[in-house]
């Protein structure tokens, strides 16, 4: 099993959500985050009082998939969350030791 | 009993108790009503108006702190008043303060003043006094001891603002320009005794008390700019109470000012905006909201004595003046006014005494005229009336402040200044 932690950028959630969807996908969790990578920030000014605001909000998902999903998974996250400007986010990759459904103790890729 | 009866009671009543009637003799119903419904205006001014502007601009771990710091004297100053500001203010004093023959509002009650009763009158002025003070919080924003600020207070609406509502408006004052004043000043509605006074206050308390903690290293932008909205858009309605109640009248004088009142503030929205547009590129919200409250600030004392094409152009100067001294001045001097008390009271306010004295006409209250119709001498007797209360405001307020850090210490600890006033000085948070 492998984790797979995306941060993209916060209207492009729909358009991921669908994606995973389309290939199966169910099961993540969502945080409103802030962060920058190369992006930096951009400039706001406040009765004339210039601001550099270089935390802007973000959106992380989270989900764990089965070994096999990995590469599917990625592709459609990307491709999906991609509009070819700076600040699109990344995906971090890692892997997953246990997994146990709370309801019936499920095991695994069992409880995914 | 029917209807017809009921009509003809008061008239049986005025037969038959002769002193009751003769109680309200000479109160006018209409002029009591206007100056009422004023008093309520002004009221909405301070809180929610004033609490949800300062409220709205700090960040979001100390907006509670800050709306209290407007609430509360809408509970504290109506004590004092009662008690004795009233009396200080407007009693028969000296030239410098009223007496004591009001106090604990002895001898107010029903009797006419002027058309309206000397109540409304009381309780017209409390309003006032009551925003007034709220208006300095916006300077220490954010790092002052809420028991500070109480002393502060207490002392400030005493030692300045009592006396200078007195100066100004009260029997015999200095600045009395209709009652023999020796520096006849023209303050319509408070430019100097309620605008002045607390914007140099604000400017006096924000060098006094130092920057917030982190400021210049962290961004310390608004929480909530919606709110301050809100809270601007209820200050400019407020404020047709504030300048138009201020004629005393529901008369011709009340219309002429509630039409500068407005014409002003719509001119300032717009001078704000095009200098911030043309330097910064973009029309703000925020923008639009503060000069909106510098043209309602530059307007007060000339709302009664000016014409209203004349008040457009108090407006526009007020939008862009006040946006350079925000903008521009306070930059480099490096002063940490949190919420621009004294970028858009203090300057605004200055503007507007020095406007009053050019612009004032004997159209809009015979008698009264500035510069432009030839009396030099109004307008040099404005601009002294606005220095006076600079230098009694900034001296006063200085000695205040160090009693209070004296007595208290005015500033609250790191910690909590990190952590947030919400928590430590009112005990809870406003958004969990």
């Amino acid at each position: 099993m492998k984790k797979i932690e995306t941060v993209i950028q916060p209207f492009k959630l729909d358009d991921v959500r669908e994606a995973l969807k389309a290939i199966g996908i169910d099961g993540m969790t969502i945080y409103d985050v802030r962060g920058h990578g190369r992006q930096k920030g951009h400039k706001e000014v406040y009765r004339g009082q210039e601001y550099e605001v270089d935390l802007l909000p973000k959106v992380k998902i989270e989900s764990v998939v089965p070994d096999d999903r990995v590469e599917e998974t990625i592709k459609a996250i990307v491709e999906s969350a991609r509009t070819g400007k700076i600040g699109d986010g990344k995906v971090f990759i890692s892997d997953v030791s246990e997994a146990i459904r709370i309801r019936n103790s499920d095991k695994d890729t069992a409880a995914l | 009993m029917n209807r017809r009866t009921m009509k003809y009671l008061p008239a049986l009543a005025l037969l038959c108790f002769p002193a009751a009637a003769n109680a309200q003799d000479g109160v006018d119903s209409g002029d009591n009503a206007w100056v009422l419904v004023s008093s309520a205006l002004v009221l909405l001014m301070t809180g929610p108006g004033l609490a949800l502007f300062y409220g709205g601009l700090v960040r979001k771990k100390n907006v509670l702190n800050t709306m209290m710091q407007s609430f509360i004297m809408m509970a504290w100053v109506t004590i004092l008043w009662a008690v004795y500001g009233y009396s200080l203010a407007f009693g028969s004093g000296n030239a410098f303060i009223g007496g004591t023959e009001y106090l604990f509002l002895n001898g107010v009650g029903q009797e006419a003043s002027g058309s309206i009763s000397h109540l409304t009158f009381m309780v017209f002025q409390l309003m006032f006094a009551i925003i007034t003070p709220a208006l300095i919080t916006g300077a220490f924003a954010e790092r002052m001891k809420f028991t500070a600020m109480l002393v502060f207070m207490t002392l400030w609406i005493t030692i300045v603002y009592f006396p200078m509502a007195h100066m100004v408006w009260g029997p015999g004052g200095l600045m009395n320009a209709f009652d023999d004043g020796a520096v006849p000043c023209l303050d319509f509605a408070g430019g100097t005794v309620v605008h002045i006074s607390s914007g140099v206050s604000a400017l006096v308390a924000a060098l006094y008390i130092g920057k917030r903690h982190g400021y210049s290293s962290e961004p310390m932008l608004p929480h909530n700019i919606v709110l301050a909205f809100i809270g601007a858009c209820l200050l400019w309605v407020g404020w047709f109470g504030f300048n138009a109640g201020s004629a005393l009248a529901a008369n011709g004088l009340a219309s002429a000012a509630f039409v500068n009142t407005h014409f002003a503030a719509a001119a300032a929205v717009i001078g704000w905006l095009a200098t911030e547009w043309m330097r910064d590129g973009k029309p703000s919200i925020l923008g639009g909201i503060t000069g909106a409250v510098a043209g309602l600030v530059a307007i007060t004392p000339a709302s009664g004595f000016v014409t209203p094409m004349a008040s457009l152009i108090i407006g526009l100067l007020a939008g862009g003046i006040c946006y350079f001294a925000v903008a521009v001045v306070k930059g480099k001097f490096g002063y940490d006014d949190s919420l621009d008390a004294f970028g858009v009271h203090g300057v605004g306010g200055t503007i507007g005494a020095i406007t009053t004295g050019v612009f004032a006409s004997n159209a809009v209250q015979e008698g009264s005229t500035g510069l432009l119709e030839g009396n030099a001498g109004q307008f040099f007797n404005n601009f002294l009336g606005a220095l006076l209360t600079w230098i009694l405001a900034a001296v006063m307020t200085f000695v205040i402040l160090k009693i209070t850090d004296k007595l208290v210490g005015l500033r609250v600890e790191k910690i909590d200044e990190i952590v947030g006033l919400d928590i430590a000085e009112q005990g809870e948070e406003a958004y969990s």
